[in-house]
């Protein structure tokens, strides 16, 4: 009697677990369905038919395009200087122990603690009544490295936590220099840590829209585009570069899964991060 | 824990050097806080601007004629230095402006400068004319909070101690559909929850409509544009911030201790109350500051699946800021939202809170 219960109890669970995955998934089963959708107005709310058109011609809406290459171009640049900046405070957090430590620890996670709305709010603030910069391509990549720097830090200080420096002495005992051990030693084994927190930057800064929208004067990024559109237009194609955007990353996944596993390297890394 | 051996030579400025670099950090930081946050003006600024290149040469001449031993004391807050700066300038000065502007009178709408006066009437107008946004703001966060990890607990559960081989490939679809962009999910679940959509017509043909309503679900027939699209959304886009971290910790837990409290015969609901439930709270701890902080001041969802009756507190700070111009009152908002936030998750803190975090 008790055994059948649990077993009732297990498979309910199972039930709940895959109704939440659905869930996750409906609105993605419809933005990729609607992007094969042949609108009547200027809304592509609701469906009429069947049509490749759209993805034949992705980049048919100017708008639109010149929106997702600029928010490619504007994630490209912040997430270098972010990796930069990060990374260099993750090692000083991972590798050493000095005064004010934890005080450095708790400030890093401030920023991730604000809400979004305040960072964009108060970031303004600061550009009001200069004339240093005006709003536009600028400000928004300060804005967001300055919301980067953070994961990138955490992330990256996550990964090496268990990384052995001693390595480093056993390359300088072999007469290594400290630049030469740093590039030839420990650069190779922390780099996929960085590799992994600036792949997170990068999409962090394609998809933020609030802070984004405080600091963007008349510069469109994608999200801000989307944004200003919905309220006059919603294009097909609008659903097809989110689609593409979605098969793209699933693709990137599945070969880091697939390549991680042949090679065992990725585990490896993941251990160690670990240890 | 430092690694390296000191040299057994060390002069004296030598050895204190890590005292000049903390210093030095923090002098500079304050240094761009004060000239980013107009705290000062005029030729002062000169000033300020002399001594932040002054601490700078210093410590980059202390690393270099130090020796080694200066040099070692010396490298994480070189290592610090760029990104506390980044920091300093573009998040703790604007947060003192942001201070500044909202003691701030502004002459009209159309009048770009505005002047500090010490205006705190700002704050009076935040509360009166925009206090039933921060309580629905809260409200509206918390709730989407429960019923994040009320979705978010069994399938980070079943991913974690049921998932097998199929672990990876079950997290990954479980992140998969957060590569599309914020805005499209939230506009695709507006589309959904039409009037003429899936949901709505399938809820009315088994007849369940008056169900919805007593429940408060649905309005007048509709989905869209209630209270409950909006927390739907807010539930939505901010399920796997809860699920991850639960997720985390779930798999963290030995499986061991549970097989040890089945040996003590603990029934399996007792031993997940007693074992895996308590070992899983630093997860959903995270999971709930990481959902509730951004849910609160979140503006989209009231945006695109609420009505004027449902705007959150971000809705007003954007509107003020951005279409009316009035910097001063939207500054007073979005201090009162950083402070009341701040103010919950110390409280939170205190009475949950877990040495895992962060």
């Amino acid at each position: 009697m008790i055994r059948s219960r649990t077993k009732v109890g297990k498979q309910l669970l199972n039930v709940l677990a895959g109704v939440a995955l659905v869930y996750l998934f409906v609105p993605i089963i419809f933005i990729v369905a609607f992007s094969f959708n042949k609108p009547r107005g200027k809304f592509n709310l609701i469906w009429q038919e069947f049509t490749w058109d759209n993805w034949l011609k992705p980049f048919s809406d100017p708008g639109l395009t010149d929106a997702f290459t600029r928010s490619l171009e504007i994630a490209a640049i912040s997430t270098l200087i972010a990796t930069f900046l990060g990374s260099l405070m993750a090692i000083a957090l991972a590798r050493y122990s000095f005064k004010g430590h934890n005080g450095f620890n708790f400030f890093l996670v401030l920023p991730l603690t604000a809400p979004e709305i305040v960072l964009g709010s108060s970031l303004a603030t600061l550009f009001l009544g200069q004339n240093f910069v005006d709003f536009g391509l600028v400000t928004i990549v300060i804005a967001h490295v300055m919301f980067q720097v953070s994961f990138v830090a955490l992330t990256v200080r996550a990964r090496i936590r268990g990384f052995d420096w001693t390595l480093e002495h056993a390359a300088q005992d072999l007469g290594a220099s400290p630049m030469r051990t740093f590039w030839k030693i420990t650069f190779p084994l922390i780099l996929p840590g960085i590799l992994a927190a600036s792949l997170l930057a990068f999409a962090l800064s394609i998809d933020d829209f609030i802070i984004t929208f405080f600091n963007s004067g008349s510069e469109q990024t994608f999200p801000i585009y989307i944004y200003g559109a919905s309220r006059v237009e919603i294009s097909p194609q609008i659903n097809v570069l989110a689609s593409i955007v979605l098969f793209a990353s699933v693709a990137i996944l599945a070969i880091g899964n697939f390549s991680g596993k042949r090679k065992g390297s990725g585990r490896k890394q993941r251990k160690l991060a670990r240890a | 824990m430092s690694l390296v051996e000191a040299p057994a030579q060390r002069s004296r400025l030598g050895s204190s050097a890590d005292r000049v670099g903390l210093a030095a950090l923090l002098i500079a930081t304050v240094c761009l806080v004060a000239i980013g946050g107009k705290w000062v003006s005029g030729p002062l600024t000169s000033v300020v601007v002399l001594v932040l290149l002054a601490v700078i040469v210093g410590v980059i001449v202390l690393a270099w004629r130090g020796g080694t031993e200066a040099r070692r004391l010396l490298a994480p807050y070189g290592l610090l230095k760029p990104g506390m700066l980044w920091l300093g300038l573009f998040f703790l000065a604007p947060l003192w402006s942001l201070l500044r502007i909202s003691l701030s009178t502004k002459e009209s709408r159309f009048d770009i400068n505005y002047n500090f006066s010490w205006a705190f009437e700002n704050y009076q107008t935040a509360f009166t004319e925009f206090g039933g946004q921060f309580s629905r703001a809260f409200l509206y966060a918390g709730i989407a909070t429960v019923l994040t990890i009320l979705i978010g607990y069994p399938l980070a559960y079943v991913i974690a101690f049921r998932g097998g081989k199929y672990k990876n490939v079950l997290l990954g679809l479980v992140v998969v559909p957060f590569f599309t962009s914020y805005l499209i999910r939230t506009i695709a679940w507006s589309t959904i929850l039409s009037d003429e959509g899936v949901v709505v017509s399938f809820v009315k043909g088994l007849g369940l409509v008056p169900v919805l309503e007593a429940l408060q679900i649905m309005d007048n027939g509709r989905l869209l544009n209630t209270p409950a699209a909006v927390i739907g959304g807010l539930t939505y886009n901010f399920l796997p911030f809860m699920l991850l971290p639960i997720y985390v910790s779930l798999e963290k837990i030995d499986i061991g201790l549970v097989n040890a409290a089945n040996d003590l015969y603990s029934t399996n609901s007792a031993a997940f109350r007693k074992v895996v439930f308590p070992l899983s709270m630093p997860g959903v701890f995270a999971g709930t500051l990481l959902t509730f902080i951004p849910a609160a001041g979140d503006f989209v969802n009231a945006q695109f699946l609420g009505n004027p009756n449902t705007t959150m507190i971000g809705n007003s700070i954007q509107d003020q800021f951005l279409r009316q111009n009035n910097y001063p009152v939207a500054s007073a908002m979005a201090a009162v939202l950083m402070v009341s936030i701040a103010a919950l998750v110390l409280l939170y803190t205190r009475l949950f809170g877990t040495e895992d975090l962060a």
